[in-house]
């Protein structure tokens, strides 16, 4: 009888403390772009857990138990850096006494290393809302960005695995391919955008801008991360009466309410923009994900 | 007519000679004005090169729109392009992370605080004036935090708090392995310990301005030891931590000692995870284990004469304590719910010497034995963005106390303390917060002091991570 009580406790346990079942990379992957990109390139060598999905702000994220205990097994993380994580990765580095992903270690993955930022502020101060002192980290809406981020990450991920290097390389050189032809398809599909003045809610999208040409006029946060006042409010419109803009675009994870009170008073379409991979329903992939910024951005133009 | 003629001639020969002349004599003068027309050009080149740069440098930080979108297409070329150099470090670019939070507070109680004591709880005196209320404004805890990787291998930190009295103490000042393996984690130094939930956290993260009673009545508000620390992180997917500490338990329950060995100890365990995407949570066990020498306090005897006992001997303190929060798709800026509850019960045995100051009966020394236990819950529900407000109840139960011989010479109030919370925060930013709290404490038996504090937090400087 008691050992009959062993075995099923045993097998209890056993059930909810799972190990983790996989054996290939475990890569922890801070936001799903990189998760996304990570799968592309690793395919099934792969295992890809994505800490925050495309419905969470990324600057407010929180080190919860069960990300401690992913970054506890990780063999690499692939993130944005540029201090985006700098809410809760530094607890999930320092509290799982994982040496595999420590900085400057191949497991440590930044991406905006390997691009070029923009909005670098020349003044840093908290009064100037929540800036981010390496420049605006939101780099993956230009597919340009993920193609210079892919390099780096095959290279990193045939570092790591050694074993399956050519394997990497490969893939690799398959997805560069297509990425590029998707590039070209979704330039030509967006030339119509070109010089379009918008609105943003918060200033998350000043590659997709800089990719596409789009002119942002205003922001509905008067600084980042800052809660706009009616005052400011009010004289936004003011602005956009003088200078009238197309569309107000805004993240997944942004809050509806804002942008449709401009949508309403300035009489502009709101564009709910997936932002990452699984921001929409189109957005299943990085592909999807373009595909949908792209073609949302023109429907809002007609 | 013919002086006319010949004027008339002059007059042109004049005017004609006129400039020729002034050509002849100023040929120098205009090299002159030429190098200075020169020089003026160059001066208005710089200034329109400084201007523009000052142009340039205006859109970067102010981020006008308008001017932005010139120099989109411009931008639109030099896109995709290796990324920039990054410039050299300076001389202090590795100095640590350093962050300072400020808090200031106003008091309002119904009832004089003189005389505060959680009946039936006995603190130390120093504990006590801790966990005491004050009336009117005063300068909250300020904390000065200092963080920096000291190599690849450890990591160290320091934090100061400073008090409204103007003395300083060291919350923590430990150092701790980087990526040890195999899920472990080694610090030493002074550190909070890791029983319960609140332990662990830092003053101003706590929802309500201050530590629950139970915190209060058993660990003194907050239990730091200087030891060492291991904790390992099971290969799971599920979070499971293991922590043992060893120490020297100096601060309340313990007490300072000079002895070899350990004066505290400490073993928990911690479990955690998500529950769909909405839902995470964290539970755990603790055991605090001290052995305070000559732990001294101040009561009132059955003879109502103010007295001064002391106790030696061993405290066992067992923490159970859970968190759950909520937030839709796991996004909490908009709304978010945090539930949270932990229970505390206190076992200490050993030898009670009573009137130690032969102030009343005189001294006597006899066995003592006592189980008290105490829990709070509380729950936090961000309504919109920026604003919060939440609700904490607790309660103490007084448990059993054995004074041995001296139970006759000590009371044993019936009486279980206990108070109502009520707080609303507002956080302009995430480093600011204004915050109201009424409470309804009946910490002393026979006194029901209504409170209202309004409280400020503010954190500047370097970004903290903040734990789950």
């Amino acid at each position: 009888m008691f050992e009959r009580i062993a075995k099923i406790s045993l097998g209890a346990l056993l059930c909810v403390f799972t190990l983790p079942a996989f054996a290939g990379l475990n890569i922890l992957a801070c936001e799903p772009e990189w998760g996304a990109l990570a799968q592309e390139l690793g395919g099934d060598k792969v295992s890809v857990y994505n800490a925050t999905n495309a419905l969470q702000d990324p600057h407010r994220v929180e080190a919860k138990p069960s990300l401690m205990a992913r970054a506890r097994g990780a063999d690499m993380l692939a993130c944005t850096g540029a201090e985006l994580e700098v809410g809760w990765l530094p607890i999930l580095l320092r509290q799982t006494g994982n040496p595999k992903i420590q900085p400057g270690q191949p497991g440590y993955f930044e991406a905006a290393h390997y691009v070029r930022m923009l909005e670098i502020p020349t003044r840093l101060d908290r009064a100037e809302g929540d800036v981010h002192p390496g420049g605006n980290p939101h780099i993956q809406t230009d597919p340009r960005n993920i193609a210079l981020v892919a390099d780096a990450l095959a290279k990193r991920l045939a570092e790591i695995d050694a074993a399956n290097a050519e394997y990497y390389r490969q893939r690799h050189v398959q997805f560069a391919a297509r990425w590029k032809m998707a590039i070209t398809n979704w330039e030509k599909l967006a030339a119509p955008l070109k010089g379009i003045p918008i609105v943003v809610q918060h200033k998350g999208f000043p590659y997709l801008e800089n990719w596409l040409g789009l002119k942002q006029v205003a922001a509905l946060e008067p600084k980042p991360g800052v809660e706009p006042s009616s005052a400011y409010l009010s004289g936004l419109l003011g602005q956009l009466q003088r200078q009238p803009a197309k569309m107000v675009i805004r993240a997944a994870y942004n809050d509806a309410r804002a942008s449709e009170w401009l949508t309403e008073r300035a009489k502009i379409p709101a564009v709910d923009l997936p932002f990452t991979v699984g921001g929409s329903e189109q957005a299943k992939d990085l592909f999807g994900l373009f595909d949908d910024t792209v073609q949302k951005l023109l429907g809002a133009l007609k | 007519m013919s002086f006319k003629r010949k004027t008339l001639a002059a007059s042109i020969a004049l005017a004609l000679a006129a400039p020729l002349s002034a050509h002849a004599a100023d040929s120098a003068e205009l090299a002159q004005i030429r190098e200075q027309i020169k020089q003026m050009k160059e001066s208005y080149e710089v200034r329109i090169q400084a201007l523009e740069k000052r142009l340039q440098q205006a859109e970067s930080t102010a981020g006008n729109a308008l001017e932005k979108a010139g120099k989109a297409e411009e931008k639109a070329v030099q896109a995709a392009v290796a990324p920039q150099a990054t410039p050299p470090a300076a001389i202090n670019a590795f100095n640590p992370g350093i962050s300072l939070i400020l808090s200031g507070i106003y008091g309002n109680h119904s009832k004089d605080p003189a005389g505060y004591q959680i009946t039936g709880f006995h603190l130390p005196g120093g504990v006590l004036a801790d966990v005491s209320p004050q009336r009117g404004f005063s300068l909250a805890e300020t904390e000065l935090g200092i963080y920096a990787n000291v190599d690849p291998y450890f990591a160290g930190g320091l934090n100061f708090s400073i008090h409204p009295d103007n003395t300083v103490s060291t919350e923590e000042a430990f150092i701790q392995t980087l990526g040890l393996s195999h899920g472990l984690t080694v610090k030493a130094g002074r550190y909070f310990s890791g029983i319960g939930y609140l332990n662990e956290q830092h003053a101003h993260t706590w929802d309500f301005v201050d530590a629950p009673l139970a915190y209060q009545a058993f660990l003194g508000g907050q239990f730091n030891n200087d030891g060492v620390q291991v904790r390992w992180l099971a290969p799971t997917d599920t979070f499971v931590e293991l922590g043992a500490e060893l120490g020297r338990g100096a601060s309340f329950p313990g007490t300072g000692r000079d002895k070899n060995g350990a004066g505290a100890s400490a073993l928990y365990a911690h479990a955690g995870g998500d529950v769909g995407t909405n839902n995470s949570w964290r539970a755990g066990m603790s055991l605090l284990a001290t052995s305070p020498q000559d732990r001294i306090w101040n009561d009132v005897d059955a003879f109502n004469a103010g007295v001064t006992n002391r106790f030696s001997g061993n405290s066992k303190l067992w923490v159970a304590d859970g968190v759950w929060k909520w937030a839709p798709n796991g996004n909490p800026v908009y709304t978010n719910f945090k539930l949270q509850g932990e229970y505390l019960r206190r076992v200490e045995d050993g030898n009670l010497t009573y009137d130690v100051n032969v102030a009343s009966l005189g001294t006597s020394t006899g066995n003592y034995n006592a189980a008290q236990s105490g829990w709070y819950l509380q729950g936090i529900y961000q309504f919109a963005p920026y604003w919060r407000a939440g609700l904490r109840t607790e309660r103490l139960d007084h448990g059993n106390i054995d004074y041995g011989v001296n139970n006759a010479n000590l009371l044993r109030p019936d009486h279980d303390p206990s108070r109502q919370s009520f707080m609303v925060d507002y956080n302009p930013s995430e480093f600011s917060r204004i915050r109201l709290q009424l409470a309804q404490d009946k910490s002393r038996q026979g006194v029901t002091d209504n409170q209202i504090f309004l409280q400020y937090q503010m954190s500047l400087g370097a970004h903290g991570a903040h734990k789950y």
